[in-house]
C-alpha cells in the first residue's frame, strides 16, 4: 500500500495532556502518524489507548480538559493545526475533515430533522444553497442504500433505526466532500447483522470519493475489512504499524500477537445429565411491559445444574427480558418458571430468601451496577449478611474468602471504593457480590461486552473456574458469538421475542442452521481481510442487515420445525 | 398529536382535582380560626340577639359541609359571597385589584423572561469568564436582597435623586397606557430584579448540562460556531427545565408581590389579602387564596404542556 501519494495528514510527536489530580498528565505520549490521500488507516487498541483522542486531534480538536503539548505537530494538507487559531481550525471541521461518531443515536441532535443537520455544514460554509444541499443529501442517502432516500432525511433521529442512523451520519460526514473522515468506532454499538450494512456502506462511499480515513476501533476483524494500513496503540504509545495483510499474517510485537490470540480460550463442552430435572426451566413464557407489545412469545428453555446456556440474539430480541422473568422482576403474562421442577413464584416479592438466593445477576455495566460511595467490603458483605446471617469476624472471613475467589488480594481491596478500580476489577467485584449469596444459578447479562478483549478473556476464565469449583449454572446473555464459542455448553438463539433454535453448542455451530442462526453466524466479522468482500459477493449488497433478516423464508423447513 | 392531547387533558383533570382539594383546605382552615366570626365582626359589645341574627344572616348556623358546598358552587361562577366588612360582593372588592396585579406581573414578565433567557444563553456561551461571574454576582445579589429594600433603593435613585420615575404607583382614571407604564415602571423593575437570577441560572445550568452530550461534540466537529452550538443545538433540548422555572417565577409575580405593592402603594390583590386577614374578612381571604391556587396550578400546567411540546419524541411519534 506504500504507493507514492500526496501526504494529507502528518502528525509528529503528538503529546496530549489531560488534567487530573491537579497536574497535567500525558495521555498521548508522542505518536507519529502519516496518512496519504485516499488511504484508510485503522487505529486499534484497548480502551485508554488514546485512539479517539488521536482521532479528535487530527481535527485540531482537544476535548474539554485536555490540551496539546508544546512540541506536538499536526499538519493537515500543509497547515499546522496546533498553532492555528480556533476560527481557522473550525473552518476545516465538517468541511475538509469530517467526523463519524460511535453512537449515531446520541450524536444526532434529537431536536432537528436529520437532513437539517446534514445540510448544516454545507450551508455554514456557503458551499451550496439549501435546496442543492438537500438534493445532494438525498443522493448520498441513495448511494448509502438507505430506504426511501427522498423522504428519510425529513424524519427526526428517533424515528430511524440505529443502522440507518449510522449510515445517515456517514452521509452527513460526506456532505462537504471532505478530504479526511475520522470514523470513531462507527459500528461498535450495532448488532452484527446491522454492522455489515454499515461497513459495506462506509467502504463503498470512501472508495467512490477517494476519501482518506482514520478508522478507530477495538475490533480487529472489522479493521481488517476496512483499512489499508493498521496502527496498533497501547496506553498512548504506538506499538507498531504495517499494511493490513502483513499485520494480520505476521505481527511483530508481543502485544499485537496477544491481541490476535485472545480468542483462544475454550471451555470444554458439558452435556446434559440423563434423567435429571433441569435446575431452571422456562415454560411457554409470554411477557410484556405495561401496555406494550409482547416482548416474549412462547419462550421455553431449560438450564441444567453446572452448565452454561448462552442466549444470543440482536438487541430487542428479548434476551434480557427473559432474564427479568426468571429473576421475578417481570412477572410473565403466561407460562411459568420452574426451579428443580417446582414452580418459582412469578413475582420476586413473593419468593422467600432461600428462593431469592438461588438466582443472582451480574450486569453489563459494572460501573453503574456498583454504588460508587460504598466500600468493597460492604458491597460483597451485604448479601452475605442478608442471606447467610453472617456477622463480625465470620462476615469478614467470608468477604476475604470471596475476594480470594475472584483473585483480588483481600487486604488490598477490602476498604476501597469502586471508582478506584479498573473495569475488569469492578466486574470481578460484581461476580463476588453474586457469589456471596451462594447461588446455584447466575445470570450473566453481557458481562464482557463493555470490557477490552484481554480483560474479557480473564473474566471468562474466572467464570469458568468458578463454575467448575462451585457447580454453578450460568445463563449467559450475549450478542458476541466468539464468547459463545468459548464458554457455552448449550445455545439458545432468539429473534423478535421467540426462540428460533436451541441445542448443544457443537450442533449449533454445525450446519444446517435455522436461517436466522445462519445469518447471525455469517455476519460475525472474521480476521480474513477479504471476508466482507466475499460475503457481499455471495449475498449481494442489498441482502445484508435488516433486509436479510426480513427475507427469511417463513416456509423454510428449519423455521417450521 | 393525539397522545399529546390526551396528556394535556390528563394534566388538566389532575389540576382540577388538586384545586378541589385546595378549596377544601382553604375553606376549613378559615373555619378553624379561633373565635366566632359573628363576635369578631360585631365586637365585644354585641348582644346575644344581635349575634344570633348575624349568624342567621351569614348562614353560620348551617353545617360546615353545606356552607362549603354553597361556597364552592358560588365560586364556580366567580361569586365568592359578600365582604363582611363592606358588605360589597367580594368580586367587586378584589376583581379590579386582581387585574392590576395581573398587569404588573405581565409587565415584569415581558421584561424579565426574555432578558433572563438571553442573559442565560450569553453566560453559558461565555461560561467561567469575567462576564459570567459578574452577571452571576449581580443577579444573586438582587435575588438575595429583600424586595422592599430593592424597591426603596430604586425609589432613592430613580425618583428622589434622578427624578426619572414616580415613587408611588397609584392609578387613576383616564390614564394613557404610556402613563400607566411609566407609573408602574419601578415596581415592575423591582420584580424583574427579583426573578431574573433564578431563570437565568437555570438557563445557564440547563445548557451547560447538555454541553457534554455527544451531539454537541458532533456539532463542534462539524465546525458549527460556538454561539450556534448553544442556540441551535443546546437550547432546543434545554427548554423543559427552563420552562418550569419560568412558570414558578410567573406564579410568584402574581402571588408573592405584596411587599412590592406596599412599598409602591400599588392597588394590587396582595394588599387586599393582607387587609382582609387583619379584618377577618374571611370571604375575601378565601377568594384570594383560591385565585392564587388556581394561578399556580394553571401556570404549572402550562409549564408541563410546554415541556411536552418541546420534546421531539412526543411531538413526532414513530
Amino acid at each position: 500500500m506504500a504507493k507514492e501519494k500526496e501526504v494529507l495528514l502528518k502528525i509528529r510527536n503528538l503529546k496530549i495532556q489531560g488534567y487530573s489530580d491537579e497536574t497535567w498528565v500525558d495521555i498521548i505520549k508522542g505518536v507519529d502518524l502519516t496518512l496519504h490521500r485516499g488511504e484508510v488507516m485503522g487505529l486499534i487498541g484497548e480502551s485508554g489507548a488514546g485512539k479517539s483522542t488521536i482521532g479528535a486531534a487530527a481535527m485540531g480538536y482537544a476535548r474539554d480538559g485536555t490540551r496539546f503539548s508544546e512540541d506536538s505537530s499536526i499538519e493537515f494538507d500543509g497547515m499546522e493545526l496546533t498553532t492555528a487559531t480556533q476560527a481557522e481550525r473550525r473552518a476545516l471541521r465538517g468541511n475538509r475533515i469530517a467526523y463519524v461518531a460511535q453512537s449515531a443515536a446520541a450524536s444526532f441532535n434529537p431536536s432537528h430533522k436529520i437532513i437539517d443537520q446534514h445540510t448544516e455544514a454545507p450551508l455554514q460554509y456557503r458551499l451550496k444553497k439549501r435546496m442543492e444541499a438537500q438534493e445532494d443529501a438525498m443522493d448520498l442517502y441513495e448511494r448509502l442504500r438507505l430506504p426511501n432516500p427522498k423522504e428519510i432525511g425529513f424524519r427526526y433521529p428517533h424515528q430511524v433505526s440505529g443502522g440507518q442512523l449510522q449510515r445517515a451520519m456517514t452521509a452527513m460526514a460526506m456532505a462537504c466532500r471532505p478530504d479526511l473522515i475520522i470514523f470513531d468506532e462507527p459500528t461498535t454499538a450495532l448488532d452484527v447483522t446491522t454492522q455489515i450494512e454499515v461497513l459495506a456502506a462506509i467502504r463503498d462511499i470512501v472508495e467512490q470519493f477517494n476519501t482518506a480515513a482514520l478508522y478507530i476501533t477495538h475490533d480487529l476483524a472489522v479493521v481488517a475489512q476496512m483499512a489499508d494500513t493498521i496502527k496498533v496503540l497501547l496506553k498512548g504509545e504506538e506499538v507498531e504499524q504495517a499494511s493490513t495483510e502483513e499485520m494480520m499474517s505476521n505481527p511483530k510485537e508481543d502485544y499485537t500477537k496477544s491481541l490476535w490470540a485472545v480468542r483462544s480460550f475454550k471451555s470444554p463442552q458439558r452435556y446434559r445429565p440423563k434423567d435429571a430435572t433441569p435446575l431452571i426451566s422456562v415454560r411457554n413464557v409470554d411477557a410484556a411491559y405495561t401496555a406494550g407489545p409482547k416482548i416474549l412469545d412462547d419462550v421455553s428453555f431449560d438450564i441444567y445444574e453446572g452448565m452454561t446456556v448462552a442466549v444470543v440474539g440482536e438487541s430487542g430480541s428479548g434476551k434480557s427480558t427473559a432474564a427479568r422473568v426468571i429473576t421475578g422482576l417481570l412477572p410473565p403474562q403466561e407460562g411459568e418458571v420452574l426451579f428443580k421442577g417446582t414452580p418459582f413464584p412469578a413475582d420476586y416479592r413473593q419468593r422467600n430468601k432461600e428462593q431469592l438466593r438461588q438466582c443472582q445477576m451480574i450486569y453489563q455495566m459494572a460501573d453503574t451496577a456498583l454504588n460508587p460511595k460504598v466500600r468493597i467490603s460492604e458491597i460483597i458483605g451485604r448479601p452475605a449478611r442478608f442471606y447467610s446471617g453472617l456477622k463480625g469476624a465470620a462476615l469478614k472471613a467470608r468477604v476475604d474468602e470471596l475476594l480470594d475467589l475472584i483473585e483480588l488480594e483481600p487486604a488490598q481491596y477490602y476498604n476501597r471504593y469502586p471508582p478506584e478500580l479498573s473495569g475488569g476489577q469492578k466486574q470481578r467485584i460484581g461476580i463476588a457480590r453474586a457469589l456471596a449469596a451462594e447461588p446455584s444459578f447466575i445470570i450473566c447479562d453481557e458481562v464482557t461486552s463493555a470490557l477490552d478483549q484481554l480483560v474479557a478473556e480473564g473474566i471468562l476464565r474466572l467464570l469458568d473456574r468458578l463454575q467448575n469449583e462451585l457447580n454453578l449454572a450460568y445463563m449467559f446473555i450475549t450478542h458476541d458469538l466468539a464468547t459463545v464459542r468459548s464458554i457455552a455448553d448449550e445455545v439458545v438463539v432468539m429473534q423478535n421475542g421467540k426462540v428460533v433454535e436451541q441445542g448443544p453448542k457443537d450442533e449449533m455451530f454445525k450446519p444446517p442452521h435455522h436461517p436466522y442462526t445462519d445469518l447471525l453466524l455469517s455476519s460475525v466479522p472474521e480476521m480474513d481481510p477479504n471476508w466482507l468482500t466475499t460475503l457481499l459477493e455471495e449475498r449481494g449488497v442489498d441482502n445484508v442487515g435488516d433486509s436479510a433478516a426480513a427475507r427469511i423464508d417463513p416456509e423454510d423447513e428449519k423455521v417450521v420445525r | 398529536m393525539g397522545d399529546i392531547l390526551g396528556l394535556v387533558l390528563k394534566r388538566l383533570g389532575l389540576g382540577l382535582v388538586i384545586l378541589l382539594i385546595i378549596s377544601v383546605i382553604i375553606f376549613f382552615m378559615v373555619e378553624l380560626l379561633p373565635g366566632d366570626i359573628a363576635e369578631a365582626v360585631l365586637g365585644q359589645g354585641a348582644t346575644e340577639d344581635n349575634l344570633a341574627a348575624l349568624r342567621e344572616q351569614m348562614g353560620l348556623n348551617k353545617p360546615a359541609i353545606m356552607r362549603y358546598l354553597e361556597w364552592l358552587s358560588g365560586a364556580l361562577m366567580f361569586d365568592f359571597g359578600s365582604s363582611i366588612v363592606t358588605q360589597e360582593p367580594v368580586m367587586s372588592v378584589i376583581g379590579e385589584r386582581f387585574l392590576n396585579t395581573l398587569f404588573l406581573a405581565a409587565y415584569a414578565a415581558v421584561i424579565a423572561v426574555p432578558f433572563a433567557i438571553i442573559l442565560g444563553v450569553i453566560v453559558a456561551l461565555l461560561r467561567n469568564s469575567i462576564f459570567d461571574r459578574v452577571a452571576n454576582v449581580l443577579t444573586l445579589t438582587s435575588i438575595s436582597s429583600p424586595e422592599f429594600f430593592l424597591g426603596y433603593i430604586l425609589i432613592l435613585y430613580f425618583s428622589v435623586k434622578w427624578g426619572m420615575f414616580p415613587a408611588i404607583a397609584n392609578l387613576s382614571e383616564g390614564m394613557t397606557f404610556w402613563e400607566l407604564l411609566e407609573r408602574t415602571f419601578l415596581p415592575a423593575l423591582t420584580l424583574v430584579l427579583v426573578v431574573v437570577a433564578h431563570m437565568m441560572r437555570m438557563t445557564r445550568a440547563a445548557i451547560i448540562n447538555l454541553l457534554a452530550s455527544p451531539y454537541i461534540e458532533m456539532a463542534r466537529l462539524k465546525g458549527v460556531p460556538p454561539w450556534k452550538v448553544i442556540v441551535r443545538h443546546a437550547l432546543p433540548n434545554a427548554w423543559a427545565p427552563i420552562i418550569n422555572v419560568v412558570a414558578l417565577n410567573l406564579a410568584y409575580l402574581i402571588t408573592g408581590v405584596v411587599l412590592v405593592e406596599v412599598v409602591f402603594v400599588y392597588p394590587g390583590v396582595g394588599q387586599a389579602l393582607v387587609d382582609a386577614v387583619s379584618k377577618r374578612d374571611f370571604p375575601v381571604v378565601q377568594a384570594c387564596c383560591l385565585i392564587f391556587a388556581a394561578t399556580f396550578i394553571l401556570l404549572n400546567l402550562a409549564a408541563d404542556v410546554g415541556a411536552i411540546l418541546t420534546n421531539p419524541r412526543l411531538r413526532h411519534p414513530k
